[in-house]
């Protein structure tokens, strides 16, 4: 590691609001985006299934 | 002649719903978990390991996550322009399912790079933002982003919305450019190109090396968060043909 310790990794010198700020927006907006577009062809999955489930009941 | 039989073929089978299902079903297994891997790798090398910069200190390692957010934007927006491109000329179901797949996660990256661009410039500029031409043509990018998703979620049939938003694209790409040259072209706060793809980078291997990590994971993660999209497109538009009823 590039810093003495934890301490000054979390430090950052002076900049470690920044820094970590700009880290844990992106991560939370990525991390959101990844879940939104892996559960929706899940959903879409389950909802075409249910159609398929509801035509066969009918037959 | 044997380079082109084989991009017709790849365009002609990806472009078949069914065959773009199967792929991305091969692919994505392996694709998200590299992805995930290359992006931690690049972004723990860069925030714990880099040097830091003798200007800016520590507050420059910003860029390991601002950079590769700011080129994902532009590439996406390249790709979804493309894509506008060939359904506008040939109708293709496949590039109207690319467009609405490609917008959401571009959206996403233009904002990360408008937010932690301003968060660097605090520190480094004095200012979270200014009206220069780079910062404002990305968020005209951001704009161009959301305007492709309004435009696809305000018109109810698919291929009139996907013509719409494949128009927006297409035209949106001059701003593209607006951006990647507004640092040479016009006086700005904002620092010119790190990475260069001809006559060498400015700057040392121990920083560009993490960040060209970075900003392959940022991609990969692109491509992942596309294909996932895309195949929730392409069932819910198929859903009636036989290949979908057989899968489900």
């Amino acid at each position: 590691m590039y810093f003495e310790s934890f301490a000054a990794f979390l430090q950052m010198g002076t900049h470690g609001p920044f820094v970590w700020s700009a880290y844990g927006i992106s991560a939370l907006l990525i991390a959101t985006n990844m879940w939104l577009a892996y559960r929706r062809q899940r959903l879409v999955l389950n909802e075409i299934r249910r159609l398929a489930r509801r035509d066969q009941g009918s037959l | 002649m044997m380079v082109w039989k084989t991009l017709t073929r790849w365009y002609h089978q990806l472009g078949s719903p069914r065959y773009f299902y199967r792929f991305s079903e091969v692919l994505l297994p392996w694709l998200w978990p590299i992805a995930l891997l290359t992006t931690a790798v690049g972004l723990v090398w860069g925030l714990a390991f880099a040097p830091e910069d003798y200007q800016q200190g520590n507050s420059y390692r910003i860029i390991f996550i601002h950079v590769p957010a700011a080129g994902g934007a532009l590439l996406g927006y390249v790709a979804m322009g493309v894509a506008g491109l060939v359904n506008l000329v040939w109708r293709m179901k496949m590039a109207e399912v690319m467009i609405k797949a490609i917008a959401p996660f571009g959206a996403v990256l233009a904002a990360i790079a408008l937010i932690t661009g301003a968060i660097w410039g605090k520190p480094t500029w004095g200012t979270y933002w200014v009206w220069d031409a780079r910062l404002t043509s990305m968020l005209i990018m951001l704009f161009l982003y959301l305007g492709v998703m309004a435009l696809i979620n305000a018109i109810p049939d698919p291929r009139q919305a996907g013509r719409a938003a494949g128009l927006l694209s297409v035209v949106g790409v001059i701003n593209v450019v607006i951006v990647k040259y507004s640092v040479e072209w016009w006086q700005s706060l904002h620092q010119g190109s790190t990475i260069k793809l001809t006559g060498g980078s400015t700057m040392p291997a121990e920083m560009l090396t993490p960040l060209l990590i970075s900003m392959l994971g940022i991609y990969l993660l692109f491509a992942v968060s596309v294909l996932w999209r895309a195949r929730a497109e392409l069932l819910w538009r198929e859903r009636k043909s036989a290949w979908v009823k057989e899968l489900v």
